[in-house]
């Protein structure tokens, strides 16, 4: 990876820990209401992901820890942000929230509050893909826990089945909620299940945005030529809890503080020190240029975005209101 | 206008909607080699390839989503669950991604998504192949829910649910596959939404849908004969949106309504109909409305208690009557 192609990937992880820490801080002050999980320290995934298929043309489909894949795929981060403020002008015009980001622009598909339930539709969006013969690739990215739902093994088995043009991008994070992976799981290698299902795969490190980048470029040229699903499985942690809500009671202090040492920012800055690519100067005015802006832009425009018209509350129940199935032309990219 | 059964109905909706638009797909258990349980779906798959025309592996949930997925990006999918019963493991796609996606994406993805589901009381099934559960579907906002009565209504609401750009629950009945009827020689789109009047009457109105609305014919005729009352039915074809102005309508032409429902009554087609009727037309009323429901167990094995559970046309004879008698 070239000097200009690292310092871009830094800059992004930087802006998204960044902008997932302002919204931890907007939470506390009560701007954003609701749950909230926050992605801190598993930004390499992401990011490494999308640094090697088509951001913003691919089809990603993620959970309710959205924000970040949101910002992947090249959404708008002041609508990202109206949206968790609950605003009209939000990406989902306030309807959505932090776990429901959408952006059918830049093919992102969503995040979703159910665990697993995207693995069924990102079949299906693979399937679309297949149908409609679309230069494009479906890219699932969920954590571990979504593994032990029934929707895992019925997707992986009809992508296996059908040669689906979908990647599985398994961020594990070690923990369902409050729950190891080992409590939970009798097979905690999650790609073995995958090819239990007849899904090839691999492993990586998800701290290590190169590593996660090389990983994924297999992943995806493998999808992108027709050889059918793949399961990239990501080795990760979060380094904050759960949610807000979490009481962070079930991990040791000595396994967090041994991954705090491995934070993903850290470890390519750190790199890119060592090779002089970049000086500490140059990474702390970053930082800053960062802060200013998702402070005087972002969350500027949020707060003062209109709040949704309560005449509108029924608006998007429905697409056909008067139900003249004539009507019914579709709009979906 | 030509006849033929409530299959072959399906069938041709089918053929015709898979030939009018590349984007629609059928995908069920046993809906391609096998044509289909009740060969709504024959013939399709050597006509459209297995592209189009796809056999799942019993995954309800995932089969589910798959379409719902698909029809983000304008595949137009019909979904056949096999039974309503296993429907239930298809919740969790239907109600929080089919139902939900529109509203929480601030409009922007679409699912024009169909799901046949047959269902109702067959012929001593048991209790896990004999439910109804169209009041679960009602009761979700964001569900188009229709329930055909004829193989017209069949054929012409499964071609406007493929159009519409709404998800759209379809609840066939098992028992009315073999049913025979006119279906228009010509194309021939159903509304979604409304209520349709089956039969003129000025004494009662008896408030059906899908196989409930023959009940209810079989017994306004023996309620002509045997008692010279005239009842009105209404067949009550889209269970959502519920057609208010169609059950004031009807409501005020009678004052006296009786609703059949093949479902257990608690939060079903009933009680909310009884609620439409009590917020639209209280004033309009001679007498209580009054529910004809199948009772409120599952649904047994032994034929003589299968029956005794089933609303039928004798019962809601003796419902007119006993309203009548309580005015």
């Amino acid at each position: 990876m070239d000097t200009d192609a690292r310092k871009l990937l830094l800059e992004k992880m930087l802006y998204a820990r960044r902008f997932e820490e302002r919204c931890f801080e907007a939470y506390m002050e009560r701007e954003i209401g609701g749950f909230l999980h926050l992605y801190v320290g598993q930004e390499a995934c992401v990011f490494g992901v999308m640094a090697a298929a088509r951001a913003g043309e691919d089809a990603v489909i993620t959970g309710y820890r959205d924000h970040v894949h949101g910002l992947a795929v090249g959404m708008d981060s002041k609508l990202m942000m109206a949206e968790l403020f609950g605003k009209e002008s939000g990406c989902c015009h306030g309807r959505g929230g932090s776990m429901h980001l959408f952006d059918l622009q830049k093919q992102f598909y969503g995040g979703y509050a159910i665990v697993g339930a995207p693995f069924a539709l990102a079949i299906g969006l693979a399937k679309a893909i297949q149908l409609q013969k679309r230069d494009q690739i479906a890219i699932c990215i969920l954590g571990d826990a979504a593994c032990n739902q029934g929707t895992f093994h019925e997707s992986l088995n009809m992508a296996a089945l059908w040669q689906l043009p979908v990647l599985f991008v398994c961020e594990n994070n070690l923990y369902g909620i409050g729950t190891r992976i080992d409590r939970s799981t009798a097979v905690t290698e999650l790609i073995e299940r995958a090819k239990g299902c007849g899904v090839t795969g691999a492993q990586a490190d998800g701290q290590d945005i190169e590593a996660v980048f090389e990983a994924s470029k297999v992943a995806v040229e493998h999808v992108r030529s027709g050889q059918g699903p793949y399961f990239l499985e990501l080795k990760t942690y979060r380094f904050r809890g759960h949610s807000m809500s979490d009481s962070n009671v079930y991990r040791d202090k000595s396994e967090e503080e041994q991954w705090a040492g491995r934070d993903p920012i850290q470890i390519l800055k750190n790199r890119m020190l060592e090779s002089q690519e970049i000086t500490e100067e140059e990474y702390k005015s970053l930082d800053k240029e960062i802060l200013d802006t998702i402070e005087n832009e972002v969350v500027a425009f949020a707060r003062q975005a209109p709040s949704p018209d309560v005449e509108d509350l029924e608006k998007y129940v429905l697409c056909d209101t008067d139900g003249d199935s004539e009507q019914g032309v579709n709009t979906n990219g | 206008m030509a006849e033929m059964m409530y299959w072959q109905a399906v069938q041709r909706a089918h053929d015709e909607e898979l030939e009018r638009d590349a984007n629609v797909i059928i995908l069920g258990e046993d809906v391609g080699l096998v044509g289909g349980t009740y060969k709504a779906t024959s013939g399709l798959l050597d006509k459209y390839g297995a592209e189009r025309v796809i056999d799942t592996p019993i995954s309800e949930n995932s089969f589910t989503g798959l379409g719902i997925g698909a029809a983000f990006m304008g595949v137009r999918p019909i979904i056949e669950i096999m039974s309503v019963n296993f429907a239930w493991l298809a919740m969790d796609q239907i109600m929080n991604n089919a139902a939900k996606v529109h509203y929480m994406s601030g409009g922007q993805l679409r699912v024009p998504a169909v799901f046949r589901i047959p269902g109702g009381t067959a012929h001593q099934l048991g209790a896990q192949h004999s439910a109804r559960m169209e009041k679960v579907f009602m009761g979700v906002a964001g569900l188009r829910v229709v329930t055909p009565s004829t193989p017209k209504q069949a054929y012409g609401l499964l071609k406007s649910a493929v159009r519409s750009d709404d998800p759209v629950v379809i609840h066939e009945h098992e028992n009315m596959y073999q049913f025979k009827g006119e279906v228009p020689d010509e194309e021939y789109l159903h509304p979604l939404e409304g209520s349709e009047v089956v039969r003129e009457g000025t004494d009662v109105t008896l408030f059906g849908y899908n196989l409930s609305v023959h009940w209810c014919l079989q017994a306004a005729d023996i309620l002509s004969e045997e008692q010279r009352i005239e009842a009105q039915v209404v067949d009550l074809y889209s269970l959502s949106p519920l057609d208010r102005e169609g059950i004031h309508k009807a409501v005020a032409n009678t004052h006296n309504a009786v609703i059949v429902e093949e479902a257990e009554p608690v939060c079903g087609v009933g009680a909310e109909v009884m609620a439409i009727i009590n917020e639209e037309a209280f004033f309009e009323l001679d007498s209580a409305p009054i529910r004809v429901s199948a009772a409120n167990v599952p649904m047994p094995f032994a034929r003589n208690l299968e029956l005794a559970a089933l609303p039928d046309a004798k019962k809601i004879v003796a419902a007119v009557m006993a309203q009548r008698a309580a005015r």
